[in-house]
This record gives C-alpha cells, sequence and structure tokens, in this order.
C-alpha cells in the first residue's frame, strides 16, 4: 500500500516528530498516576489488608479464648457429672447397707420368734404325747382292773400296774 | 457509493478510497497520533496519547481508589480485584526482587498499571494503544533501566560490577563472560521495550488485516470474523500477559540492583 503525502511514515510508530509530545504526556501520566497510587490507593487498602488480618488474629484469639472456656465448662459438666454419680453410688451403697441391716436384724427376730414357736409347739406335742401315754396307762389299769374283777382274781392294784407299764414298755419296743 | 472500494474503519481512521480500486486495508492508521482539536502537533498539544494515557489514569483510579473507597473487611467485588492486584504485585516484588524492594513496590505497581490499563483500554474498538508506542515504551524501559542501574551503584558501590564477574566460572573465561553479560545487561532496555510495543502493535494490526478481510471476502465474511473473535480473546490475554512480563522484568532487574552477586 502506498503511502499519501498526509499519512507520514509506514509505520507512525517511527514517526520522531510525535516523541516529544508523546514522551512529554507519559511522563504527566505516570507522575499523576504515581501519586494517586502511592498517597491514595496503595495506602488505603494496605490499610484495609492490616486491618483484616488484625481483625482476622483477634476473632481467631477470640475463638481460641471460647474454645478453652467451653473445654474449661465441659470439663466442669464431667467433674459435677461424676461428683453426682459418686455421691448417688454412695447414697445408694447406704441405703442398702441400711435396708441390709434392718433385713437382718428382722430376720434375726423372725429366726428366734420362729425358734421359740416350734419348742414352744414341741413341748406342747410332747406334753400331749405324755398325757396321752399316761392315759393309756391308766386306761390300761383301769381295764386289767376290770378285766380281773370279772374274772374274779384276785390282784392288789399295785401289780397290776407293774405288769400293765411292764407290757406297755415291751410292746412299745 | 463505490463497488469497488473497500473501506475499512477501524480505531477512528478516515475512510479511505484507493483510487486503483480493491483491497485496501491500512492496519497502521490506527497507531497514528493525531492532535485532539486539529493544528500540528507540539510536544504539548493534547493528542489521542494524551486522552488514552487519560483514560488509563481513570481507569486504573476506577480500581485502585473507588474500588476500595468503602474500605470494607468483607470486600465488595471491586475492593477484592484491587486487593488482589495489589496482592499479586506486592508478592511478585518480594519473592522475585526480595524483600528489601518493598520500598519500591508503589513505582513497580504504578508501572503495572499503567501497561495493564494502556494495554486492556486499546483492546477497546476505535481505541488507542497508547503502549504500541515504542517511544513510550523505550521511555518506561530507559526509565527503569537508569534507575535500576543508578539504584544498584548507590547501594553497592563499585561491587555492583560485580554483576558482570561471574565468580563461580572459570578464571580464564571470566573476562570473556564480563563481555557478554555487559552486552546483555545493555540490551535490557531494547528488549524490555521492543517486547511490549511489539506485542501490543502486531496484534492490533493482525485484527485490523483480518477485519479487512472480513469487508472484502463477501459471503464467507464470517471466516475472518471468527479469526478475529479468536485473535481478540487471544489479544486479551497478550494485553495481560505483556504487563505481567513487563513488570517481572522490572523486578528481576531490581533484584540485580539490590543483590548484585551471582
Amino acid at each position: 500500500m502506498a503511502d499519501d503525502a498526509t499519512s507520514g511514515p509506514g509505520m507512525p510508530q517511527l514517526d520522531l516528530t510525535t516523541f516529544s509530545n508523546q514522551i512529554f504526556w507519559l511522563v504527566v501520566t505516570m507522575v499523576v498516576l504515581y501519586f494517586i497510587m502511592s498517597r491514595v490507593a496503595l495506602p488505603r487498602i494496605a490499610a484495609v489488608l492490616a486491618d483484616r488480618r488484625g481483625t482476622i488474629t483477634s476473632d481467631i484469639a477470640a475463638a481460641e479464648d471460647f474454645k478453652l472456656k467451653a473445654q474449661e465448662a465441659e470439663a466442669a459438666y464431667n467433674q459435677a457429672l461424676a461428683d453426682a454419680r459418686t455421691e448417688a453410688n454412695r447414697i445408694v451403697e447406704a441405703a442398702k447397707a441400711e435396708m441390709q441391716a434392718e433385713l437382718d436384724v428382722q430376720l434375726t427376730k423372725a429366726n428366734a420368734e420362729i425358734a421359740a414357736r416350734s419348742a414352744e409347739s414341741e413341748r406342747h406335742i410332747a406334753e400331749i404325747r405324755d398325757n396321752a401315754l399316761a392315759m393309756v396307762t391308766d386306761v390300761s389299769n383301769d381295764v386289767t382292773k376290770e378285766i380281773l374283777t370279772a374274772f374274779d382274781v384276785k390282784a392288789d392294784a399295785r401289780s397290776v400296774t407293774a405288769a400293765v407299764s411292764a407290757r406297755l414298755k415291751g410292746g412299745a419296743a | 457509493m463505490l463497488p469497488c472500494v473497500i473501506r475499512v474503519r477501524k480505531k477512528g481512521t478516515r475512510p479511505v478510497a484507493d483510487e486503483s480500486g480493491g483491497l485496501s486495508i491500512r492496519p497502521m492508521d490506527q497507531f497514528e497520533v493525531k492532535a485532539l482539536f486539529g493544528g500540528d502537533i507540539a510536544w504539548y498539544t493534547p493528542t489521542n496519547v494524551t486522552l488514552w494515557m487519560a483514560l488509563t489514569v481513570l481507569a486504573a483510579t476506577a480500581l485502585m481508589v473507588l474500588g476500595a473507597r468503602r474500605r470494607a473487611i468483607i470486600p465488595s467485588r471491586g475492593q477484592s480485584a484491587a486487593e488482589m492486584a495489589y496482592g499479586f504485585i506486592y508478592k511478585m516484588v518480594e519473592d522475585v526482587a526480595g524483600h528489601d524492594a518493598v520500598r519500591f513496590f508503589p513505582h513497580v505497581f504504578t508501572l503495572f498499571m499503567f501497561v495493564l490499563f494502556a494495554n486492556l483500554l486499546g483492546l477497546i474498538p476505535f481505541a488507542f494503544t497508547t503502549t504500541s508506542h515504542i517511544a513510550v515504551t523505550a521511555v518506561l524501559a530507559l526509565t527503569v533501566f537508569l534507575s535500576v542501574t543508578a539504584l544498584g551503584f548507590i547501594l553497592n558501590g563499585t561491587k555492583f560490577l560485580g554483576l558482570f564477574w561471574v565468580s563461580s566460572a572459570p578464571l580464564a573465561l571470566r573476562p570473556i563472560l564480563a563481555l557478554i553479560e555487559l552486552i546483555s545487561y545493555f540490551a535490557r532496555p531494547i528488549s524490555h521495550s521492543i517486547r511490549l510495543a511489539g506485542a501490543m502493535m502486531a496484534g492490533h494490526a493482525v485484527a485490523k488485516v483480518f477485519a479487512g478481510f472480513a469487508s472484502a471476502l463477501g459471503a464467507i465474511f464470517f471466516v475472518p470474523v471468527l479469526a478475529v473473535t479468536a485473535l481478540y480473546a487471544l489479544e486479551l490475554l497478550v494485553a495481560v500477559i505483556q504487563a505481567y512480563v513487563f513488570t517481572i522484568l522490572t523486578c528481576v532487574y531490581l533484584r540485580d540492583a539490590l543483590h548484585p552477586s551471582h
């Protein structure tokens, strides 16, 4: 493509007549941009970043603190729980021991009563048996006397009694 | 209506009528420096350079000052972007140039913001890309080069010359290496400036050529339109990457000035 007179050289980049203009405006631009960045933008962002870092650090510290407190509370709770359990066990043990003692006393008393009653009963039974035996002896004596009277056999009371008791003893043996 | 003449109107150029007819794509017109209010261009004349540099300052200020104006602990989207830019460049300076280079962070940040927004604003159709001009990038690169060299001598005295004396190499090789190091050191501002201007200029010129094809090809116009679309995405990437490269090279040079020993 041919350049006409107005468009200058093929590459506008090599048109030296515009260099001073570009360089002047570039210097102005860079100075302005540098002051905006270094005086306003960068300190502001640095402050924001530092603020955030501070906030995060303090938040983490606070969280750590809360965690510690929570752990303490949990330990206290567990301690209380353990204490309560021990106390409960102690009470249960005490109650059990008390009940056992009471039971033992009652049991002993009951056993003694049972023993006393059975002894009484045995005594009573023995009495009845003795009575019955005595009655049997008396009846035997009377019946023997009556029979001897009926057969007109003369016998004194003493020998009859001795014979009957000997007979009863022999029968029993 | 001239059926044979293709008019390419992009980036503020006047319609061009080619007398011979046929294809007339003028991809370099977009880089022309023009006075805003007519007349000759003197060093103080407000030109499209002035306009787009002012817009660059406004855009950077909008992001960094207006974006962070609420100073919120929980940032808004704008503030997040501003903080991200701050953190990105801060970390770059700290990682690449060392912790004692942090005092030059505002300078490096200003450089990054200017190049980034100049590149990005240049991608707006009809915009003028200030960083596509070697005059601009060369001044930036030379400023970096001269200030870093001066800084090296001020901070380290003659020990700064140790940068060229590779003490880990065999003694016989050292003078040769010193020569190579010296040449590469002085090539820095050249590569630093031409890389940025070249990347910007090439991308915009190619985009314009494809756009010109779109009007020339008639029925199959969509092929160059698709190409321009893809190219535009690529250029967006290039705009950011070139700003990044320009800044990180500045940090590398800064590190050499602060710690010249190999």
